[in-house]
């Protein structure tokens, strides 16, 4: 092929991909640094004002209870969400790998509610985990009563302290077949070679999955963990969808929202939304260096 | 492979079959109170099966949320062709056109699908106000930019996995970059355009924060609809179900006609593609 022709290609390609460089650029890097700078002033109000607040907005907000709540409830949906995705989507892949009928239908059916947005997934909820007593009780709570299992009702997101956990419910449901597609791909992935020595020396079904397939699972566990707790430290809609803006319901993604677009406090709001930004960061990048990494060693 | 004995195997369904029904209880009581008639729409007997079937909570729930049906498919359908296109032309590049610095630039590229979009949101406000792009254009154009990354990464993957003497052979024939995209890899690209096609409708179909910021009241798509229909006092809740059931039914008849496309693009996502 000539230099020329060569050359002119280089060229186009370079062309071509600006745009999307460029719109990377400004509406990712260039908008971030935009949301620092507004983080860092003291805009409130409909108007911008960049007049310098140092990290006043910060400082402020490690002395603001409602924050504190905040924290408090992302940990809680973190930990259920999390733990409960895992081991959901773990056991669904490991009964789905034993090579049962209907396979492919059981599949279909742990995987759907991915394909519907959170917003319904939390208006659905919201009347399944109603939390009304006595003779006003619905929802699964009365499904409870009928199955005589009236032990089980509770005031579901409507608990003290602990209605966080029934958010995660609702979003473990939406999102625990997520695992079990990356576990059952895993799974499959596994030499059947490395199973079937290991039964040879007498190890029983429990020993396999304990010593030879968990840890060869790790890294498909790993990113599991890192996927879903960065979504967890996002988790917005699902929650105004259940509960719509309540203080004991409340994660950083709502009150950045709600003290940015009701409250007009634009300062507070970048600010959380930056620290937001730095808690998904810190279990990302290393997980995109690590994913590339790997990918340029095969 | 064959140790368990069959009977231990059948045991199985047990478990199975018990988490079929928890995954279907919130599709059940969807269903079932849609079906109802207003008369017997009673939170008392919501796990009953309806008497017949009824329209009615879908006729009152479309006619409350038709403007954001359609405005949902008047931003979704141009926002996934746009963005797609793109991807595609973007993971060619960056896949088989590789220029210096090429490999620096794909993490920066995909750092963007993880952020929270929060903290673009300030600006993004801003900005469309700025040059005066309002409503579902505006939310049609948030949707391709922030779209770029998973769409690019996808196709990257796909370019890579096929052979480089696809385009040696070409190029000693002569063709330049532009033909060998146009004859050889587009051509090749069908099932990646359909996985990021349905990512794509789905993601923007279903976001709900770009959504209620950059639209007002005449251009709701569906999930903000949804949403305020669903924290108004007025509405009752039998037609609430049927709404979220019209929100869920494009998205949900994707995925049950094409769902291995939808797996591949959610296995994608995770970078694991």
């Amino acid at each position: 092929m000539s230099k020329l022709l060569k050359d002119k290609d280089r060229f186009l390609s370079i062309v071509l991909i600006t745009p999307s460089i460029l719109a990377v650029l400004i509406f990712i890097y260039g908008f971030i640094g935009w949301s620092v700078r507004v983080s860092l002033s003291k805009w409130k109000g409909l108007n911008p004002d960049y007049s310098w607040n140092g990290l006043a907005n910060y400082i402020n907000l490690f002395y603001d209870p409602r924050f504190a709540v905040d924290v408090r409830n992302t940990v809680i949906f973190t930990g259920v969400f999390v733990i409960g995705t895992v081991l959901l989507g773990f056991f669904l892949a490991v009964m789905l790998d034993q090579g049962l009928k209907g396979e492919g239908f059981f599949r279909s059916l742990f995987l759907f509610p991915m394909a519907i947005s959170y917003i319904v997934t939390g208006v659905v909820w919201r009347w399944l985990m109603n939390p009304a007593t006595g003779s006003r009780t619905s929802g699964l709570n009365l499904l409870f009563s009928y199955l005589h299992l009236d032990f089980l009702q509770n005031a579901w997101h409507t608990t003290p302290k602990w209605g966080m956990a029934a958010i995660a419910l609702a979003a473990i449901w939406q999102m625990s077949g997520y695992t079990m597609a990356l576990y059952l791909a895993g799974l499959r992935a596994i030499p059947i070679e490395l199973r079937e020595a290991a039964q040879i020396d007498g190890a029983n079904e429990f020993q396999i999955y304990r010593h030879i397939m968990i840890p060869l699972l790790a890294p498909v566990t790993l990113s599991a963990l890192i996927i879903l707790g960065h979504m967890s430290l996002k988790v917005f809609d699902l929650i105004v969808a259940v509960a719509g803006k309540q203080l004991p319901l409340d994660v950083p993604a709502i009150y950045m929202w709600q003290t940015t677009f009701d409250g007009l406090f634009y300062g507070r709001g970048a600010a959380i939304s930056i620290l937001l930004l730095i808690s998904v960061a810190v279990l990302i990048i290393p997980y995109i260096w690590y994913t590339l990494h790997t990918e340029t060693e095969q | 492979m064959k140790k368990t004995s069959r009977l231990g195997k059948y045991w199985l369904y047990l478990p199975l079959i018990a988490m079929a029904i928890f995954y279907l209880i919130p599709l059940y009581v969807m269903l079932v109170t849609g079906f109802k008639s207003f008369a017997e729409v009673d939170l008392k007997t919501m796990w009953n099966l309806p008497s017949g079937i009824h329209f009615d909570n879908y006729i009152e729930a479309y006619s409350k949320l038709a403007p954001s049906l359609w405005n949902s498919f008047a931003m979704v359908i141009p926002a996934a062709l746009l963005s797609s296109a793109l991807g595609s032309l973007n993971g060619f590049i960056l896949a088989k056109w590789k220029f210096r610095g090429a490999d620096a630039i794909f993490p920066f590229i995909l750092f963007g699908m993880f952020i929270p979009y929060q903290s673009i949101l300030i600006p993004l406000v801003q900005f469309m106000n700025a040059v005066g792009i309002k409503g579902l254009p505006g939310l049609a154009l948030a949707h391709i930019i922030y779209g770029i990354p998973i769409t690019t990464l996808t196709f990257r993957n796909y370019y890579a996995s096929l052979p480089q003497e696809l385009l040696e052979a070409a190029k000693i024939d002569g063709a330049d970059m532009l033909k060998i995209y146009r004859y050889i890899l587009l051509p090749l690209s069908a099932p990646s355009f359909v996985v990021v096609l349905i990512w794509q409708f789905t993601s923007a179909w279903n976001d709900f924060l770009f959504a209620v910021v950059l639209t007002g009241n005449k251009q709701w798509p569906i999930t903000v609809a949804l949403n305020n229909m669903a924290g108004s006092q007025i509405i009752a809740w039998n037609v609430q179900m049927a709404g979220s059931l019209l929100a869920a039914l494009p998205p949900l008849l994707i995925y049950i006609f094409l769902g291995r496309y939808f797996l591949r693009g959610l296995l994608a996502g995770s970078l694991k593609g």
